[in-house]
């Protein structure tokens, strides 16, 4: 039951061979055994979720059931949900019991989907390791020693030990898609602007998206289907169709073209992720594409150039975090400015002030020029190397992340070298493309690698058709941590 | 460019950020580091490029003027340090 597909448990509540809270139960009861030592959720409520399983089963029995109805999905704890405490990972907001539900949960609600619980996360979405969460880092379900990347790391864990049917995560500089590939799962990034962000608590909102991640190309396609969607509450939100994101699955791939940027392939990858990743572009080789040589030159710079833009969006986003009208408030202080001073520093953890600072440095009077507009220029250009890229190729593939998971504490004194660790994944959110990281074999201890694919904007349903195409081939996406 | 320790406090201080004078050392080695980084868009010429500010080029949608949201004090103040008669208590700033 636990490796089974959306698809097939959804097969399964129709034919009344489980109920929902059958179902919802079986995952609780592997969280109350598995999570106190993998940490993947910070928050679970068995009395909310089974409530919402029992509306499940008699929606089911009303013959009134959608594709997800009664499904348990864990909700990364970036997404305000009603009544549920909602933390971001932050001891900012360690008593928030949100007041609303996000656009992308009440889209779940409405399906008929069951909330599991809220998984673990680097706080404020900001670190690429679980670590800097305030509930404690999550640990790999492949290696406990090692990390599960970050920042959707309790999402990427709870799907690979099996601790929720599918996920949600959400992606800023690759906070799906290496969490995913550390972790031997599925994850999908959509187009900037294809899932509201109402009420996803913001880090940097002109690369914040929200996606799916689950064991299956198959399982993100029915996820997307119910995340994404108008909303008139986020102003950046897409006012198209709706499209039916599995309807490509089964295509063939005869003819599509992969482009390999070869700075993708070149110093700092990883042996082993770079045997994995040619395999992959091998099998799919054998399964119809053809492969096309391309560069994104301006990749390089996509780095320093997040590392300007996320902290100055973000300084802005978190100064709604004051002490005053909700979230943590400092016990002494002696006037306002003082409140506001000592809330924030004893509410966010070093690696949220420390972006803060960056922010507020690069804002401020005098550097703006020199460094949020020179930013902004060359995001441009990173992004115009993708439509000249897309000029010669269908989609784009290469690694997720340069290495496998490494270990916990190995990287934690040094945010420069962590920061590195996005490198492949940070140009995509600049453009504003999709992406996606899908399991592709093993590297180096037996720890999962991911291939990355990038596609064109709103060619979400042709990644998804290449990733299904490329799982029906191979097994590497169904294999699951032992011991769990 | 050159941060010194005296920039780190002001700018903690522009961020509403109480810092300690050992958490101001330790941050200016670390945003040192940073800006090291950040510094290699310098090399490129970006004279004739355009901002970006968002993927695609949508411009901002307006709503209609109208009452769209209900009152709920009580709901979002349940969750409030502190709140006294309906309003939020912060110290007082008017002698």
């Amino acid at each position: 039951m636990i490796n089974a597909s959306l698809k097939q448990l959804s097969a399964q509540l129709a034919a009344k061979k489980i109920s929902s809270v059958e179902l919802t139960q079986l995952y609780l009861d592997r969280i109350a055994a598995l999570n106190p030592d993998l940490n993947a959720y910070i928050t679970v409520n068995p009395e909310l979720s089974l409530a919402q399983a029992r509306e499940a089963d008699a929606r089911i029995a009303a013959g009134k059931a959608e594709a997800l109805t009664g499904i348990p999905i864990a909700q990364k704890d970036i997404f305000c949900a009603k009544g549920w405490l909602t933390t971001c990972g932050s001891k900012m907001l360690h008593n928030f019991v949100s007041p609303y539900d996000a656009h992308v949960i009440g889209q779940f609600n409405n399906a008929g989907a069951v909330n599991l619980g809220k998984t673990n996360m680097d706080e404020f979405a900001m670190g690429s390791s679980n670590e800097t969460s305030y509930y404690g880092p999550v640990k790999n379900p492949w290696d406990k020693t090692r990390v599960p990347g970050g920042s959707s790391g309790g999402t990427a864990a709870a799907v690979a030990a099996r601790l929720c049917a599918a996920a949600t995560g959400t992606d800023t500089g690759g906070s799906i898609r290496q969490p995913a590939a550390l972790c031997g799962v599925s994850g999908l990034k959509p187009t900037y602007g294809v899932c509201s962000r109402y009420g996803m608590i913001a880090f940097a909102s002109s690369l914040d998206q929200a996606g799916p991640m689950a064991k299956s190309a198959e399982d993100l396609a029915l996820l997307l289907n119910v995340m994404a969607g108008f909303d008139e509450r986020d102003s950046t939100s897409l006012q198209r169709e709706r499209e039916d994101y599995a309807r490509d699955l089964a295509k063939p791939l005869n003819g599509l073209r992969i482009g390999l940027p070869k700075e993708f392939f070149a110093e700092g990858l990883g042996n082993d992720v770079g045997l994995a990743v040619q395999a992959a572009i091998t099998e799919y080789k054998k399964l119809g594409a053809t492969v096309v040589d391309i560069s994104l030159p301006n990749s390089r710079l996509s780095v320093p150039v997040y590392y300007v833009l996320a902290p100055a969006e973000a300084s802005s986003n978190l100064s709604r975090f004051d002490g005053v009208r909700y979230g943590y408030r400092a016990p002494e202080y002696v006037d306002l400015a003082d409140l506001y001073e000592k809330s924030r520093a004893q509410g966010f953890g070093t690696e949220v002030k420390r972006r803060i600072l960056i922010g507020t440095y690069v804002l401020s009077h005098g550097y703006y020029d020199a460094y949020y507009i020179k930013a902004q220029k060359i995001r441009r250009l990173i992004a115009q190397d993708f439509s000249n890229a897309f000029k010669q190729c269908d989609i784009i593939m290469g690694p997720t992340s340069p290495s496998t998971a490494f270990k916990l504490g190995e990287k934690g004194d040094d945010p420069v070298q962590m920061y590195l660790s996005d490198i492949y994944t940070i140009a995509v959110n600049l453009a504003g493309l999709p992406g996606m990281s899908i399991p592709c074999g093993f590297g180096e201890n037996a720890m999962p690698v991911g291939l990355q694919i990038i596609g064109n904007y709103f060619d979400e349903a042709r990644m998804l058709n290449a990733a299904h195409q490329y799982q029906l081939a191979t097994d590497w996406h169904s294999r699951a941590p032992q011991g769990l | 460019m050159s941060l010194s320790i005296d920039d780190v406090k002001k700018v903690a201080r522009l961020a509403r950020l109480a810092v300690t004078e050992q958490e101001a050392q330790t941050a200016h080695a670390q945003l040192s580091g940073i800006f090291g980084l950040i510094g290699e868009m310098r090399a490129v010429d970006t004279a004739a490029i355009e901002p970006m500010s968002h993927a695609q080029d949508v411009v901002q949608r307006l709503r209609e003027d109208r009452v769209t949201e209900h009152d709920q004090r009580e709901l979002f103040q349940s969750v409030a340090p502190q709140v006294e008669n309906g309003l939020y208590l912060v110290p007082q700033v008017i002698e």
